[in-house]
């Protein structure tokens, strides 16, 4: 067993002797146990509701997914080939990155009620700007001797834009690609913290006002490996297509 | 100024002085980064250099120069062999009394050229009226005065060097290794640079090994060349030009300057070859 | 200061912004219990701060928890970079942990920190330290990377300790990106523990956005929000002007 297979494991091993010292600590009223948690995240595996739930989360995901690169990748690139466009509009991409959005839940509750909608938009608005923003910064930083070997090859320039410039520019947005991804996740579950009766994040706060701590880690552990998996994957073809 | 002269006779100068830097049989052995191959970077290198001497290294890229550098430095450990400095053994850590300048620029971008140059004496805790002594005599050396309250970011690559050149000697080293110092400067400035380099060898009177590309350089600024042999490096030949103490760049002129150089490429040229066929580090 | 003409197009882009959603809230398409006014904000903020009883010790309340937390996670952050940067192997397998951090609600463990150290400050600043401190962490790590090879070889070649290496030459070499960190790390603070006050609190202003959206208040909702995001535009662009400057002395120009 080589190196690589055997470390994740080793901190695996390591992260659950963590825990179980914590619960140790703290006591069974703040955490629970990995045991208990797994034997939780079991019992729930097998309730077709959870799947339900699951579902729900996956397909708001999706659409904010969709909707966060429809928007901020044509967004980003647009902005990011035309200089002024650029050092307008960045800065201001940029304070919209950092306000906590947190503070626009209210608003966005009031805009769109209760539902799909307002979870969907919810993931919209922490996707779409590290995509716009990594994109702009993927094409500002192209150089402009690729343009010019282009040219000196005398590339059309739809092949200069497909062959020279998207594999250049690739890497960077596809970093963005999977923080905005990541970041789509998470607005999309707080939607479901807020403006759900359905989906997992709509059981989290349900086991938030119960108290039921199993079921919060449950959750959570679940929420955590699937986007564990979702960005090593994205980590891994990021990786392939990286010549950098 | 004739330089031709009775170069031989004062050669035989470093040969009765001591040897002060001895390599024996060094190997040096890697595993690549990946930790996919091993890579034999150095082969059984011996050399002995003389106390006071100007000793050049050159050879096809790739051959291990740095690598060796780094081992005589105490950087890095030969995996075989032995390195001695001064009768003492250098083993993974750096002794006291040697000073190097690399090749990527390494000056503090965050301190002026005065602080970077007294960088070394303050942490070492000398005096501050022999740190001024000392900062103030090396920035006049090099050339640095209208600067010393300038960062280098201010500062062209030539000028960045000096400061680095600076930084080291004034900690008094008595051997100074430099590995391509001069290898991001145009031309003119490489020659000039290199003038500078003979002043300041024969003021400090330090051992100086240079590793360099240019085969102009080493024949001109060496008392004996080191020719390496294309990866896993060794010596293939040590060429020894028998130039006076007092020279400067204007030695190209000497006839003999002419047989080195060839003499030098006429040894180097297969390995060269052999370099470019091997893969990359 | 002269102001170049993209400042100029941005301030006029978002003057046009404000002013059409003033346009938009006065003429009633967007109707005044989904969204007051922008000038209504400004008032009501106004009048909160001038008036209202309990803001100065709301404020200081949040304030107070959200510094200690930036520099809880700070040298948290920092130590941990160092630590695990030490450790190519564990850095390796702890990846895509960390870049996994912030897509899960770690806020909801809010509620478990609070049995842990009771309803109050503390688990406050431990939700916005526990938020933080990963950004810090992997800026530690770029930071660390991006230090030039060669600085390394001087210190040793200067014979320095450890110690000696690590405030004068990491730290320095590295300052430019850890300082990325540190803004990132105070943005994250005010979001972990305001998110915080949001959820249970007993003081502070988010626990006052909280109370305000329940009761319908939506001129004090609004006025607090405006507060928030007005206090993380102004931190942004302090610490970003402070990140551009260290930039462009300390980094070369090649």
């Amino acid at each position: 067993m080589n190196r690589r297979t055997l470390d994740p494991l080793l901190l695996i091993v390591a992260a659950i002797a963590l825990w179980q010292v914590l619960f140790v600590v703290a006591g069974p009223d703040a955490i629970a146990s990995p045991l208990a948690t797994l034997q939780r995240l079991i019992t729930l595996g097998q309730d077709p509701r959870f799947w339900m739930n699951a579902g729900a989360t996956l397909a708001a995901f999706g659409y904010a997914c969709v909707l966060s690169i429809a928007i901020g990748l044509p967004l980003g690139v647009a902005v990011g080939a035309h200089k002024l466009a650029r050092d307008v509009s960045e800065p201001i991409l940029s304070a919209f990155y950092s306000i906590p959005k947190i503070t626009l839940y209210p608003v966005i509750l009031l805009i769109f009620g209760l539902g799909l909608s307002a979870k969907v938009a919810f993931g919209v608005i922490h996707g779409v700007f590290p995509i716009a923003l990594f994109a702009i910064g993927a094409i500002r930083n192209l150089s402009p001797s690729l343009l010019r070997t282009a040219r000196v090859l005398h590339l059309s320039p739809r092949q200069t834009a497909t062959s020279v410039l998207a594999p250049a520019a690739l890497p960077e947005i596809l970093t963005g690609l999977r923080i905005g991804v990541s970041a789509a996740l998470l607005g999309t579950i707080i939607g479901e913290l807020f403006a759900s009766s359905q989906g997992l994040g709509f059981m989290l706060i349900r086991a938030m006002e119960n108290h039921q701590v199993a079921d919060i880690m449950a959750v959570t552990l679940f929420l955590f490996l699937i986007a564990g998996i979702a960005n090593a994957g994205l980590l891994a073809i990021e990786r392939r297509l990286q010549w950098k | 100024m004739e330089m031709t002269a009775s170069a031989p006779t004062q050669a035989s100068v470093e040969h009765t002085a001591p040897v002060v830097l001895s390599l024996n049989g060094v190997s040096h052995t890697y595993a690549s980064e990946d930790g996919a191959r091993t890579v034999r970077a150095l082969s059984r290198v011996d050399v002995e250099i003389a106390r006071g001497e100007f000793f050049a290294i050159v050879g096809p890229s790739g051959c291990g120069k740095s690598t060796l550098l780094d081992i005589i430095a105490g950087l890095a450990t030969a995996s075989e062999g032995s390195v001695a400095f001064e009768g003492r053994e250098v083993r993974g850590t750096v002794p006291d009394g040697v000073g190097a300048v690399f090749q990527e620029d390494t000056s503090f971008p965050w301190l002026s050229v005065w602080d970077n140059v007294a960088f070394g004496l303050r942490r070492h805790g000398v005096e501050a009226a022999e740190i001024a002594r000392r900062v103030e005599h090396a920035i006049a050396l090099m050339g640095l005065g209208a600067f010393a309250r300038h960062h280098p970011a201010e500062l062209s690559g030539g000028m960045r060097q000096r400061v680095c050149i600076a930084r080291t000697l004034v900690l008094q080293p008595r051997l100074i290794l430099l590995d391509e110092p001069f290898g991001a400067l145009d031309q003119q400035t490489r020659l000039l640079m290199g003038e500078e380099l003979l002043r300041l060898w024969r003021e400090t009177q330090a051992t100086v090994v240079l590793i360099t590309h240019s085969l102009d350089e080493a024949a001109m600024l060496a008392d004996r060349i080191g020719v390496m042999s294309a990866r896993p490096g060794s010596f293939i030949e040590v060429v020894a030009t028998g130039w006076p103490r007092t020279r400067d760049s204007r030695i190209f002129s000497d006839s003999r300057f002419g047989e080195i150089t060839a003499r030098l490429w006429s040894s180097l040229r297969a390995e060269s070859m052999k370099s470019m066929g091997q893969a990359g580090r | 200061m002269r102001i170049s003409r993209a400042s100029l197009f941005r301030i006029a882009l978002v003057l046009l912004f404000v002013a059409a959603l003033e346009a938009l809230c006065r003429t009633g398409i967007i109707g005044c219990l989904t969204m007051i006014p922008p000038s209504e904000m400004v008032l009501a903020l106004i009048a909160i701060v001038l008036h209202a009883d309990w803001f100065w010790t709301d404020f200081a309340y949040t304030v107070r928890n959200l510094v200690a937390a930036a520099i809880a996670s700070i040298l948290l952050g920092y130590a941990l970079g160092l630590l695990i940067h030490a450790m190519p192997r564990m850095r390796r397998a702890l990846e895509p942990v960390l870049l996994s951090y912030y897509s899960v609600p770690t806020f909801v463990f809010y509620p478990l920190l609070v049995v842990v150290f009771g309803i109050g400050p503390l688990s406050l600043i431990a939700l916005g330290t526990i938020f933080a401190v990963v950004a810090m962490l992997m800026s530690t790590l770029t930071a660390i990377d991006r230090i030039p090879r060669g600085m390394f070889k001087v210190a040793r070649i200067t014979r320095l300790t450890p110690l000696q290496t690590l405030v004068h030459v990491k730290l320095p070499a590295a300052a430019p990106h850890l300082f990325t960190g540190v803004k990132l790390a105070v943005i994250y603070s005010v979001i972990g523990v305001i998110a915080g006050e949001f959820i249970i609190s007993t003081a502070g202003i988010g626990r006052r956005i909280a109370f305000a959206y329940n009761d319908f208040d939506n001129r004090t909702m609004y006025g607090m929000l405006l507060l928030v995001i007005s206090l993380v535009v102004v931190l942004n662009a302090a610490l970003q002007g402070l990140e551009n400057r260290l930039h462009r002395r300390w980094v070369r120009r090649t």
